[in-house]
């Protein structure tokens, strides 16, 4: 099966705003808040280089992260699917 | 219409239109001493209406029309015509406010900083407001603070104060018979009296004040604090709010910018004389 490719508005579109352990982002397209904690806004600024299936994006995330990547990608693919759910980002 | 009214509060004008002279009678009692809409044009306009021609004269009930209508809003009794005009200025307020983000909350202010207090229905933020403006605080709202997504400023809206059932008894223990308006009773809320606020609040209410403290009373349990994360208040005070998606980016802006530079506290309270010494405690602690 083909890994799926997921793409995001660029960062522009988004305004970040961290509160504790959860962020509140307002998605400028849409106009909706969304409360977020971790990795999702991380997920979001990785996409930000292009479009990208789960493993693409742990690879991205490496770089500037540290993680088990044992389970990443189950973990970001699980995300992604919520985060395609909410219209944050779309399969390409 | 027949009678008309106009009001300035805080920073919101309207006018009023009504086909019976008695609401507009009690209007003008009650906001007396109040101005009227800058350069004499009012924001939001509500119109007291017969539900039919003949209903202004034959068991009069009185709908309430105006910029924003509700359409399968039930009229009331024309006993209950200061109720309907109240709800009227709310709904435009609700729906038709642009420049400022509404909270659904109660205010106060000292030393030019406001205390917020939000919460369901029968919390008490009303109540506690109304009480604390004869203590020593000015009184800048039972119902809507005006959150100013330009400034950060808190700006009052002291219309006159709606008291339900018990706090009616509570509030005459402690002010003047002469500030209450008429006693409504059996209305969908239960048994309401509109209080005036006093003069001060009145004089003040033109000066906006910075937020230093949001409360969530909760009426009728054993004294209890709570402090709250930034992001369950800034949840709680979206669904508090009437227009913040209206508001879009700037509402974003101005409720994020609130909750994470302003403590907020969850607090229960068995009466509203230990609601009163724990807001001063907690007021208190913060300015040291």
């Amino acid at each position: 099966m083909a890994a799926i490719l997921y793409a995001a508005d660029p960062p522009e579109a988004r305004r970040r705003v961290s509160l504790d352990a959860l962020d509140a982002i307002h998605h400028r397209p849409s106009g909706q808040t969304h409360l977020v904690c971790e990795p999702i806004p991380q997920i979001l600024e990785a996409l930000a280089a292009g479009p990208a299936d789960a493993a693409g994006i742990v690879a991205r995330l490496a770089i500037a992260h540290e993680f088990d990547p044992a389970d990443a990608a189950t973990i970001i693919a699980a995300r992604l699917a919520e985060l395609e759910a909410i219209g944050l980002l779309w399969r390409v | 219409m027949r009678h008309a009214f106009a009001v300035r509060i805080g920073p919101v004008g309207f006018r009023i239109g009504s086909a019976w002279a008695g609401p507009v009678e009690h209007l003008r009692t009650l906001y007396a001493g109040y101005p009227t809409p800058d350069d004499g044009v009012a924001d939001f306009t509500v119109r007291l209406e017969a539900e039919r021609p003949w209903r202004r004269w034959i068991r009069p009930s009185v709908a309430i029309r105006g910029d924003f209508t509700l359409p399968d809003a039930a009229p009331l009794p024309l006993a209950q015509g200061l109720l309907a005009a109240e709800m009227g200025m709310n709904l435009q307020m609700a729906l038709g406010q642009r420049r400022y983000l509404i909270l659904h909350a109660s205010a106060v202010e000292r030393d030019g900083r406001a205390l917020l207090m939000t919460g369901h229905s029968g919390a008490g933020k009303s109540t506690l407001a109304a009480l604390l403006g004869e203590r020593g605080w000015r009184f800048m709202g039972d119902e809507f603070a005006l959150l100013d997504p330009a400034t950060g400023q808190l700006h009052a809206f002291p219309r006159m104060i709606s008291l339900k059932n018990e706090a009616i008894a509570t509030m005459a223990a402690d002010v003047d018979s002469r500030r209450f308006g008429p006693l409504l009773k059996g209305t969908p809320k239960g048994d309401i009296r509109h209080l005036r606020p006093n003069d001060a609040a009145l004089a003040a209410m033109d000066r906006p004040a910075r937020p230093a403290l949001i409360l969530f009373p909760r009426f009728g349990f054993e004294s209890a604090e709570r402090p709250m994360a930034p992001s369950e208040v800034f949840v709680r005070l979206t669904q508090a709010s009437t227009n913040y998606v209206a508001l879009g980016e700037p509402g974003f802006a101005a409720l994020t910018g609130l909750v994470k530079s302003v403590p907020s506290i969850a607090i229960d309270y068995p009466d509203t004389a230990r609601a009163v010494a724990q807001v001063e405690r907690l007021w208190a602690t913060l300015a040291s």
